[in-house]
């Protein structure tokens, strides 16, 4: 255990006082940050270049607030004094997600003293009834404990506006009730605008919010937009959208909502890839033979038909859940983590990707058709309210993508979805090549399956990788065996909820996680041949619900001489 | 939960009795992160024992309690193990008799998780120089609680002069949301601050530290002065437009003022030794912050 203190030394070589000696107590005493690098070089000067690197940061943040240190870990990021306008809060997703995951900020102490929360919806109520609306979905839906000071808190400083989004008058008021929460609350003019509400109301709600002047804050403070998928149906729907929020909002002020970027898992694909020496080497065409990402879920369209029929699996999920996910997967490693190093990698790998040139042999599509879903028969996809008998919209998915570059050219990604299939699963999984000579006869190795990392993103978050192991006994007997890594297991009521950490980044206004218009694009740029192609092709196959999915996505993999993972 | 009794034991036996156990559960133990060694005599044992399964929901750990018991008995190790559903990871109560209370750290080698860290808490009586202490040695991180000193605010003084990276005490774990919602208030310009004070009960080891941390970082005097309670009750800090403070008369609710806006109502509840340690836990650097606020305790008390 020496060892490990003996390693923690140079650490020490940037603390506060040397302590040693008493020296430079006159110095250390007064205790300008600035006194500090000297005394630092002067004590140890083996350690000087690793401390001069530490030493810019630290003055960058300590001249802006001296109680914060880089090496004070245990203070958490905390946003500033702010507001969050919420369009919306009737829906599913304000209830279920959106007010559990601030009161669950609250209760972490992630958010500001003051920090205000203003309620926009077609409502006739007071600001009593927003709250108690809030308490309610709070009670309902919140992960962590409910605790009265925290909801006192969070109380204090919940608001509601009623009106709709054409109404001017409304919009007045929130000018107005906004500059007075500033005043009483201490907001400092700091407005994040959260539009959870169909893509449709964006022109307007955007639109009022110019007209008002709520979209441009004063010097000092910020004005944020945030956005939930779709964002747009086609490539062109997407830019004209982005122009709308774009002639108002600069893409900085931006944030586009994909819950999945969120998620504990899939932001540890970047941790697995890049902070480890283990998977690097072995991670290109040289060792993997394809990758598999697939989002199936088990529920059909249910109250969705009015949005679901007409945009179907592939826009829905595709184009940005899986997209985004074989671009992490994909990447080169960025310099930094950093935004724009983020956006850049995964950028770049979006336009590298291509389309097989037979769209009719490389995709599949299908419709869930009556059956038998774990145990309850279900309709149809065509027999759901609102659905109409001649639909063509697809509830299942797969297409074959590959990625013309250095690293991966020639490794197909396998991409799919659907809704009413077997189970509810989201993963990742990279298959590897078989090894190239098996010293082991042929009857020993029968079994034997291609080695496989899998990186489970739903439910039951956490990495497997597949390999193969002697049978205990006295024969040579090679079977798959898979060890596993579980999220829950290893880190347990740590890991916070995807829209808890988003909603935190946007009001702290780190943008990483939240994908740029141009990614938005390429990834519709991708899909648009594939849906031009199917709109050519009648109705989709019809599979039974609580099955895998159309025959013909598995007679695709088939023709590569590969199969689906059974999940 | 299952309960495994071991009366004159060794570590080899328990460490059997472990694997064998885990194999009919059908659990395996890679999923456990670190190793906890509590040392704490039997009056002190139940909550700490508690407080460690708590926080072993968070970091799922092997957790080892040593009881040192009667030294003039012969020698004897009587084990007890602890396992099953609403355990996360194991629970190991060693009860020392003999000499064998001297050689706590033979028993303990053997019982280590492979290759992760290994943390050790005093819950109560801790050694002069817990790096020196043969269960110290084994640690990379030694947790020691100034609260439960005769004299804490004595015990927080002195605990600069053997300091050790990795060595930390849970009197600083108990300040981190004051200190973390005084960051946020400094989030926004403040002019430069002249004088503070920390307002506690009398003899409060965190009361002392949370001057020390403020007056290292403000480069301004910051006194302590005393109050009814509970715990801490506020910190007002001076600057030229006027003071910011944080007042909590009720160790949950606090209210924070600053000059020129109105007065926010902030949740600063006082937290159970679970969280205090699952925080503890998930850093296990050497904290050099701590390190710098107790030098400063020091140096105040040394002029």
């Amino acid at each position: 255990m020496s060892d490990k203190q003996s390693e923690a030394q140079p650490l020490d070589a940037h603390a506060v006082e040397p302590g040693s000696d008493g020296v430079h107590d006159g110095k250390g005493g007064a205790l300008g940050e600035k006194t500090r690098p000297a005394t630092v070089h002067g004590d140890e000067s083996t350690a000087a270049a690793s401390a001069a690197a530490t030493v810019g940061t630290t003055e960058a943040l300590v001249e802006s607030n001296p109680l914060r240190d880089p090496r004070d870990k245990r203070l958490p990021r905390v946003a500033g004094p702010c507001v969050l306008v919420l369009f919306g809060v009737t829906g599913d997703l304000a209830r279920k997600k959106l007010l559990p995951a601030i009161y669950d900020l609250a209760n972490r102490g992630l958010l500001p003293p003051g920090f205000s929360l203003v309620g926009f919806a077609r409502r006739d109520w007071k600001d009593q009834d927003f709250a108690q609306l809030t308490h309610d979905a709070v009670k309902e839906h919140a992960r962590t404990p409910f605790r009265e000071e925290v909801w006192k808190q969070l109380a204090e400083g919940i608001f509601f506006c009623p009106g709709e989004f054409t109404d001017d008058g409304a919009f007045d008021a929130l000018a107005m009730m906004l500059k007075e929460i500033d005043q009483t609350r201490g907001t400092g003019g700091n407005y994040g605008f959260y539009l959870s509400v169909p893509p449709k109301f964006f022109p307007v709600v955007v639109e009022q919010l110019k007209r008002t002047g709520l979209a441009n804050g004063p010097e000092g403070a910020w004005r944020r937009v945030v956005i939930e998928k779709p964002f747009g149906h086609d490539l062109r729907s997407a830019q004209e959208l982005n122009a709308i929020t774009s002639a108002v909002f600069p893409e900085s002020s931006v944030f586009r909502i994909d819950h999945y970027l969120g998620k504990e898992t899939v932001q540890n694909i970047l941790a697995l890839r890049f902070a480890n020496n283990l998977f690097e080497p072995i991670w290109n065409r040289g060792y993997v033979d394809h990758v598999q990402i697939t989002m199936a879920e088990d529920i059909g369209i249910g109250g969705r038909a009015g949005y679901y029929d007409g945009i179907g699996a592939a826009r829905d999920v595709i184009q940005n859940h899986l997209l985004q996910l074989l671009a992490l997967v994909a990447m080169e490693d960025p310099t930094s983590f950093g935004a724009d190093s983020l956006r850049r990698e995964k950028e770049k790998v979006l336009k590298a990707v291509q389309l097989p040139p037979d769209l009719s042999l490389s995709t599949a599509r299908g419709r869930y058709g009556p059956g038998w879903q774990g145990g309850e028969p279900v309709a149809g996809y065509t027999q759901e309210d609102g659905i109409s008998p001649d639909s063509i919209t697809e509830t299942y998915a797969a297409v074959k993508l590959e990625i013309a570059n250095r690293r991966w050219a020639g490794v197909p990604f396998y991409l799919r979805t659907g809704k009413r299939l077997s189970r509810r699963v989201t993963e990742v999984a990279v298959i590897f090549q078989r090894a190239p000579h098996l010293p082991f006869s042929k009857d020993d190795t029968e079994i034997l399956g291609q080695n496989a990392l899998v990186i489970r993103v739903q439910p039951d978050e956490g990495i497997t990788v597949r390999f193969g192991s002697k049978v205990p006994g006295t024969a040579m007997e090679v079977r798959d065996v898979s060890m596993d890594f579980a999220y829950g297991e290893s880190f347990m009521e740590s890991s916070p909820e995807a829209y808890e950490r988003l909603l935190l980044d946007v009001l702290i206004g780190d943008p990483p996680l939240f994908p740029h218009q141009r990614e938005v694009e390429l990834s519709w740029k991708i899909l648009d041949p594939i849906e031009e192609f199917w709109t050519t092709q009648g109705a989709p196959e019809e599979y039974p619900a609580g099955t895998w999915g159309p025959s013909s996505a598995d007679e695709m993999m088939a023709r590569d001489g590969r199969a689906w993972r059974r999940l | 939960m299952t309960s495994f009794m071991l009366t004159g034991t060794t570590a080899s036996k328990i460490s059997s009795q472990l694997t064998q156990l885990r194999h009919q559960m059908g659990t395996p133990a890679v999923g456990m992160v670190l190793t906890l060694v509590v040392v704490s005599d039997e009056s002190t044992q139940y909550d700490a024992v508690r407080a460690a399964t708590e926080a072993a929901r968070e970091h799922p750990s092997r957790i080892l309690v040593v009881i040192p018991r009667d030294p003039r008995e012969p020698n004897r190790l009587d084990a007890e193990i602890r396992f099953g559903e609403s355990t996360p990871g194991e629970v190991i109560l060693l009860r020392l008799y003999g000499e064998l209370t001297e050689h706590a750290d033979s028993v303990v080698g053997p019982l280590l998780l492979t290759d992760t860290p290994v943390v050790a808490w005093w819950p109560g009586d801790c050694p002069e120089v817990p790096a020196k202490d043969p269960i110290g040695l084994l640690a990379l991180r030694r947790i020691v609680d100034a609260r439960s000193a005769p004299d804490s605010v004595k015990a927080i003084t002195g605990r600069s002069k053997d300091y050790l990276p990795g060595d930390t005490d849970l009197a600083w774990t108990r300040l981190t949301t004051w200190r973390s919602l005084l960051a946020a208030a400094f989030d926004q310009p403040v002019g430069k601050v002249k004088k503070g004070v920390v307002e506690a009960v009398p003899g409060h080891a965190s009361a002392v530290l949370l001057a020390a941390w403020l007056s290292e970082r403000l480069g301004a005097p910051v006194k302590v002065t005393e109050s009814d309670g509970p715990g801490l009750t506020a910190v007002k800090l001076t600057t030229a437009d006027g003071d910011i403070t944080i007042t909590r008369g009720d160790g949950r609710l606090a209210t924070l003022s600053r000059p020129g806006q109105p007065d926010r109502q902030v949740a600063l509840t006082r937290r159970p030794t679970s969280e205090l340690l699952a925080e503890e836990l998930r850093r296990l650097d050497p904290d050099e912050i701590y390190e710098a606020a107790i030098r400063r305790i020091s140096r105040g008390h040394k002029s």
